[in-house]
């Protein structure tokens, strides 16, 4: 049952990825010319709502849908590995134009040559894996 | 009923997306999507070798199950949502990606120059997207997160590490498109 709803909360992700666009490469480049408020109104207003979402289930104990208590992972305290980590997900975010969820759903479209980018990016996460203690955290 | 096969707007998409959020923090889970790239990992043998990749995989099958309903999603959405799969970028970008050689740019959904299936027998394309695809799957987990995890679930959660993960991933975009752009295309 809990497994049909994670399926039934992925396809309406897909499907808004698709429709809003955010999985177009078109967009992605847009967004850095800095050319179109589209993207800029998605995480925007996804941001304002969740920011409401967010601090509404911590300030009133907000419970799941299961009674139990709801868990926000507070990432850990550094600058270099979120800004060199942000920076090369940004350099390859633009040259791709997809990110990780976009991605799987580029693949529902019917694009194969997305399957390299799939491949690109579990090698790079791999390579993360494997230098992870040679690189300032 | 036509509105529902033109392309969402954008008050529609960011309130939906703020809303897949809040259904996967009700059921107990956290939005993230560049974890399953580890964990695909994992299952692949990874943690054979690698410490990185040595934790009980079985714990993030929902959010594989996540990732195949967003493949399934795709398919829906562009065949059964979708009429025309044109994106109606603003027409100076057209321009600027015309100047650049993509002439599907205000055409399609993706350049046809990177994504169609005879581009795989390119072998500049192909290393752009196998490039593109190792420097997404290394910064998203070097940085933590994704756009998901980090612009949408961590600025949420007003976390400081977030915003300097999103600054990360704008200059790195702009580096990119302001720059390494004109070399490559």
């Amino acid at each position: 049952m809990r497994s049909l709803i994670y399926l039934f909360i992925g396809i309406l992700f897909g499907i808004t990825m698709f429709k809003s666009e955010a999985a177009s490469w078109f967009r992605i480049y847009e967004m850095f010319k800095f050319e179109s408020f589209h993207m800029y109104g998605i995480i925007g207003s996804a941001l304002v709502i969740g920011i409401i979402i967010t601090q509404s289930i911590k300030k009133f104990n907000i419970k799941s849908f299961y009674g139990e208590k709801i868990n926000f992972n507070p990432k850990a305290k550094s600058f270099s590995r979120y800004m060199f980590g942000g920076i090369i997900f940004g350099l390859g975010w633009a040259l791709v134009g997809a990110c990780p969820g976009p991605m799987f759903t580029l693949i529902g479209v019917g694009y194969l040559p997305i399957l390299i980018v799939i491949a690109g990016s579990m090698v790079g996460t791999l390579l993360y894996g494997l230098l992870k203690d040679k690189l300032p955290h | 009923m036509n509105w529902i096969y033109t392309p969402w707007p954008w008050y529609v998409s960011g309130p939906m997306i703020a809303f897949i959020m809040f259904l996967l923090l009700m059921v107990g889970k956290n939005f993230g999507m560049s974890a399953n790239l580890r964990t695909i990992c994992t299952i692949c043998g990874a943690d054979k070798k690698v410490d990185f990749f040595k934790f009980d995989w079985k714990s993030q099958k929902w959010n594989l199950i996540v990732v195949l309903g967003a493949v399934i999603g795709g398919y829906i959405g562009s065949h059964f949502l979708t009429t025309d799969m044109a994106v109606a970028i603003t027409p100076a970008v057209v321009n600027d990606l015309n100047e650049l050689g993509f002439n599907s740019a205000g055409a399609s959904y993706l350049p046809t120059e990177l994504f169609e299936t005879n581009s795989l027998l390119n072998l500049k394309t192909i290393l752009i997207l196998a490039i593109g695809g190792v420097l997404v799957g290394f910064g998203t987990r070097y940085a933590g997160g994704c756009t998901s995890g980090h612009a949408i679930s961590g600025l949420s959660d007003l976390q400081l590490p977030s915003l300097i993960a999103i600054i990360g991933f704008f200059i790195g975009g702009l580096v990119m498109i302001h720059f390494i752009f004109p070399l490559i295309f």
